[in-house]
């Protein structure tokens, strides 16, 4: 039953399956994840209309529901358009990177702790390793390459600008990003993200490291290029940036891994800052309610995802940049010295 | 934020054509004085890094607050094709052309007056004498062909002014795309029909 065996592993694992029940979870994991992203696609257009004082898509499907799908048959059906300038190999594979460091970042996010299921125990998360924000920190690190890539290799001066501003803002951001968490980490002791979720069962995260939120969410709009962050894409200034030159099924695969990161970087502050599956005030609900949990929180973040870009207008570069190094840094890196000190000072 | 700006007390010290006072000369005092209308731009100090930082939050919670007050009120699209926007009475759309109420005779009798008066040239009328036997229209001679181009109508409305009999008015239809350039020649008997209202009108104080 429990094969717990960790040697010769790598990263050493909380929990081991066996392999079959492994492989029905990343595809269960893979499906849900697939599932989510037109239900956030038509979210975000619908929610946009409503804060703008609009319907929204209202014509395909009742209420619109079958809009995304419509999309999506759209882009898959059209021509796969190549420019003469563009590198062919790396243009076809930047799509690729997106999607699939976001995919892969997905797994991570715990809907549920080790779980009975028809007597046999299973874990609601597609890995529970012990270096969890490391894992993110590495794929959110190479999918910048599916952007940058994407933009030098189109061969076209607007995508490279997007390209070359994608890769600023992401390593400047990532830093604070990086060093919001870290304050959660002092805090709980471990690098595994359900054991953060279990530290939490006091208090979530989100009441003492309530700086450490705000700077993670900040931080979080520039990783998955979202506005008021959305300098690579800029449509105004860029045309599209580094996807200027997608069409078809490649451009959908940028939507799809844009959408699936905005889940992704939701499901990671549902885990670190506001408790994963726990309920305030002791509530101990049956363990399957807690995916449902976990997914009406994630919404909640997704929901202020799509809030701010109706609000707020796109940062000038230099505004990112004064932004990202001069306020976001600096309050990172006071937020994680206050946290050790305090950590230090109270065991 | 500081309270004591000296611009303002500068404005008063400056009256027109004052010598140059050298007790008021800490307030800098111009020499031409701009006058009484003009605007002065004032400007509070630029705040600090931490005041900057957390104006630049509070300004962002306002904005979403702002964002959030549209977000529960009801849209105010008009689903057009299902809906449509009221006209006002006097709005200039497709032309009718119009019978006396009581005898049903034509009101126009092909004077051609509209089609002078057409900048765009697009009314074509070819006018034909009543006769006993067919008796077509209240006048002497009647419309045999009477036709609008609405392709090249530029609805100004100058037709219905020039006409003497009020044969021809602007309706308030303005739904005229088609697939052809040929169905946009409208005839006289198009022109005659009951029409179709499918346009709705404004009310009074609307």
């Amino acid at each position: 039953m429990s094969a717990a065996s960790p040697a010769g592993v790598l990263a050493i694992v909380g929990y081991y399956e066996e392999w079959w029940i492994q492989v029905l979870k990343a595809l269960i994991i893979f499906a849900v994840g697939l599932q989510l992203v037109p239900v956030v696609l038509l979210a975000e257009r619908k929610l946009l209309g409503r804060f703008q004082s609009r319907y929204g898509p209202n014509r395909v499907g009742p209420y619109g529901a079958l809009q995304p799908l419509a999309d999506i048959l759209k882009l898959l059906t059209k021509e796969q358009f190549r420019p003469s300038t563009s590198v062919g190999v790396l243009f076809a594979l930047a799509p690729l990177i997106s999607i699939v460091t976001a995919v892969a970042a997905f797994a991570l996010i715990p809907f549920g702790n080790v779980q009975n299921i028809f007597g046999t125990p299973v874990g609601l998360y597609g890995l529970d390793v012990s270096i969890g924000p490391l894992y993110l920190f590495a794929f959110g690190a190479v999918a910048f390459y599916g952007i940058m890539l994407g933009g030098w290799s189109s061969g076209s001066k607007y995508s490279f600008l997007g390209a070359m501003r994608g890769a600023a803002q992401l390593i400047s951001y990532e830093v604070s990003q990086g060093l919001a968490l870290v304050g959660v980490i002092i805090t709980a002791q471990t690098l595994s993200l359900t054991g953060i979720v279990e530290a939490q069962k006091g208090m979530w995260y989100i009441v003492p490291q309530l700086f450490g939120f705000l700077i993670f969410l900040t931080a979080s709009f520039a990783e998955t290029n979202r506005a008021p962050f959305d300098l690579t894409e800029a449509d105004a200034e860029l045309v599209g940036g580094y996807n200027t030159e997608f069409g078809g099924g490649r451009f959908a695969s940028y939507y799809f891994a844009e959408y699936l990161n905005v889940l992704v970087v939701s499901g990671i502050v549902t885990t670190v800052f506001l408790g994963g599956w726990l309920m305030p005030f002791g509530i101990h609900p049956p363990g399957w309610v807690d995916p449902i949990i976990v997914l009406a929180k994630m919404s909640l973040i997704t929901f202020l995802f799509i809030w701010a870009r109706a609000t707020l207008p796109r940062l000038r570069y230099d505004q990112l940049m004064s932004f990202g190094w001069k306020v976001l840094l600096p309050l990172a890196t006071l937020n994680a010295l206050v946290t050790a000190v305090l950590v230090v000072a109270t065991h | 934020m500081s309270d004591e700006s000296p611009q303002p007390q500068s404005s008063e010290a400056a009256a027109p054509a004052a010598p140059p006072a050298p007790a008021t000369a800490a307030l800098e005092v111009t020499a031409w004085s701009p006058g009484e209308d003009v605007i002065e731009v004032q400007r509070t100090p630029a705040p600090g890094p931490v005041r900057g930082t957390w104006r630049t939050f509070r300004e962002t919670l306002r904005g979403l607050m702002t964002t959030f007050g549209r977000f529960h009120e009801t849209p105010v699209t008009v689903q057009y094709p299902e809906e449509k926007t009221a006209v006002y009475p006097r709005f200039r759309g497709r032309h009718k052309l119009h019978r006396f109420e009581d005898t049903h005779l034509e009101k126009c009798v092909g004077c051609s007056l509209c089609a002078a008066a057409c900048p765009a040239d697009c009314i074509r009328v070819v006018a034909a004498e009543n006769t006993p036997e067919n008796r077509v229209s209240a006048g002497e001679r009647y419309a045999a062909v009477y036709e609008i181009n609405l392709s090249r109508c530029i609805f100004c409305g100058y037709c219905e002014v020039a006409c003497p009999f009020d044969a021809i008015t602007m309706g308030h239809d303005y739904e005229l795309s088609d697939y052809d350039r040929t169905d946009l020649i409208f005839t006289k008997e198009m022109l005659l029909a009951e029409p179709i209202e499918r346009t709705p009108l404004r009310n009074e104080g609307e």
